[in-house]
């Protein structure tokens, strides 16, 4: 497989931070284009540092980390994280409307864009003049999904979308990364969940301790014990 | 142009009058001994400290006062003032990269946007004996101002870093992902120069018209006095604020808009 045809590419990537601390440390991965890529591991193995780079929230201390090719060195930063939109695990909803939220993204964005990215996101299009910060927590998920979206991303990094909401709030999230899978938004997807990794995800990618321990598809996850459980749940 | 005029003998309390003053620094002494406040030193040490060096500033000042010295000379003392007070921010404010360059531009232009408009326009001659003591207040105040600004512009960002990525994610240059809470910063710096403009003369007697009341002045000159140098005060906050907030967020920021690692400053 040719660094062309990977979404991202790591070389030699190592992260340190200013106090010296080794965050990511001899990282070499490609994350395939087109498919679902769940990054797995305890807490502090580096994932979201790896999701991180990809949208250049952070740098590599050094090595080398690439989209479709192109070191991000070399590429706009702002027109990078308009393609690659980013999802936090916390919702972090703007003051004002929904509406406005929408508008941080894209200040064009008429009322009837607008809709059609909110019921994108399974949110009633009722909801737009409602304030941002009266939301649920599933809602404001989504609607920080609906955001990335207004970008018109053709990648979303979600990094533990689902951890700080309740169940049904996490299902709707889960549904809706099926409905972004086919309108053609491919995902990166961090996650604690065992089960939601297999259901979500067809390329694991497993972390600890800052280096990456398994990248492969779903099946040889499950064959090297990588994934636990989740049988196609 | 004020006219200020005062008698000699109302104004001169000589060191007779200090050293009767400093019976009350004994009783404060007293106080702490019976109390075991454990303040006794650190009492006698500021009181000795400041004496020498008002004394030592009284002599600086005469020298500066003197009509055959040129006033280039305070002007020099007015732009060490300026050095200095942009190293005091420096020092209180927090690790902040590159903050004197920025702090020296803030005060220096607070500085000479106020002192230009006094001198300039003519509401005081431009003397030694007008121009140090207003530099003074013109640098120190905003100095006061800077140190919050630049307090409160790491503490807002380094807060609300969740927000602040969140619009940077979406392709926002940091101008704007940071523009809601530089306001912040900004009025927080500011709001503490105008609470004590609304208050002037209710709550407390400012130090301008204080000292030339017990000079002997007409309360009224005093008072339009007064009024002049705080509305230049007012001004001279504003342009070392808004200076230090804008000067401190594009430091925290990298070119590719990455709001760099931060401690909050505990201020």
């Amino acid at each position: 497989m040719t660094a062309g045809s990977d979404l991202f590419t790591f070389e030699g990537v190592e992260v340190v931070t200013p106090d010296g601390t080794t965050i990511l440390r001899d990282v070499d991965l490609a994350i395939p284009a087109d498919r679902t890529t769940v990054v797995v591991g305890p807490s502090g193995a580096g994932k979201s540092t790896l999701l991180r780079l990809c949208n250049r929230l952070e740098v590599p201390t050094s090595g080398t980390v690439r989209f479709r090719g192109a070191p991000l060195d070399d590429l706009d930063p702002r027109a990078h994280r308009r393609r690659v939109g980013m999802v936090f695990q916390r919702p972090t909803t703007f003051p004002g409307s929904v509406g406005d939220n929408l508008l941080v993204a894209d200040p064009t964005a008429d009322h009837d864009r607008q809709h059609d990215v909110l019921s994108a996101v399974g949110l009633d299009g009722g909801l737009h003049d409602r304030e941002a910060d009266a939301l649920s927590g599933g809602e404001a998920q989504r609607l920080c999904i609906a955001r990335a979206l207004l970008t018109g991303p053709e990648v979303l990094l979600l990094d533990e979308p689902t951890s700080a909401l309740d169940e049904e709030a996490r299902d709707e999230v889960e549904a809706l990364g099926d409905r972004l899978r086919e309108r053609g938004v491919t995902l990166v997807w961090i996650t604690h969940d065992q089960a939601q990794a297999a259901r979500q995800g067809d390329h694991v990618v497993a972390m600890a301790q800052g280096r990456v321990v398994f990248s492969g598809p779903v099946d040889e996850a499950r064959t090297a014990g990588v994934l636990r459980g989740g049988e196609g749940s | 142009m004020v006219a200020v005029t005062a008698t000699q003998e109302a104004v001169a309390i000589g060191w007779q009058g200090v050293a009767i003053s400093l019976l009350l620094v004994v009783l404060a002494v007293v106080v702490s001994w019976r109390r075991q406040l454990a303040l006794e030193r650190p009492l006698v040490e500021a009181t000795l400290r400041s004496l020498a060096q008002l004394v030592a500033v009284g002599y600086g000042l005469r020298v500066l006062f003197d009509p055959d010295l040129s006033v280039l000379w305070s002007v020099g003392w007015v732009v060490f003032m300026v050095l200095f007070a942009a190293w005091t921010i420096d020092r209180r404010a927090g690790r902040v990269d590159g903050l004197v360059p920025l702090a020296t531009l803030a005060t220096g232009l607070a500085a000479l946007v106020t002192l230009g408009t006094v001198f300039g326009l003519g509401i005081f001659p431009f003397e030694a004996r007008y121009l140090v003591p207003l530099a003074g207040m013109m640098i120190g105040n905003p100095m006061k101002s800077g140190v919050l600004s630049v307090r409160r512009t790491v503490d807002e960002l380094a807060e609300q870093r969740p927000a602040v990525e969140a619009r940077v994610a979406l392709g926002q240059p940091w101008q704007e992902a940071a523009r809601p809470f530089l306001r912040r910063a900004l009025r927080d710096a500011l709001t503490p120069q105008v609470e004590t403009t609304r208050a002037v003369g209710l709550v407390f007697l400012p130090g301008a018209m204080t000292g030339l009341i017990l000079a002997g002045v007409d309360p009224l000159d005093a008072v339009l006095v007064q009024a002049a140098i705080m509305f230049l005060i007012l001004g001279g906050v504003a342009v070392t604020s808004l200076v230090l907030v804008t000067g401190t967020a594009r430091r925290l920021f990298t070119d590719d808009d990455r709001l760099v690692a931060l401690a909050r400053t505990g201020g």
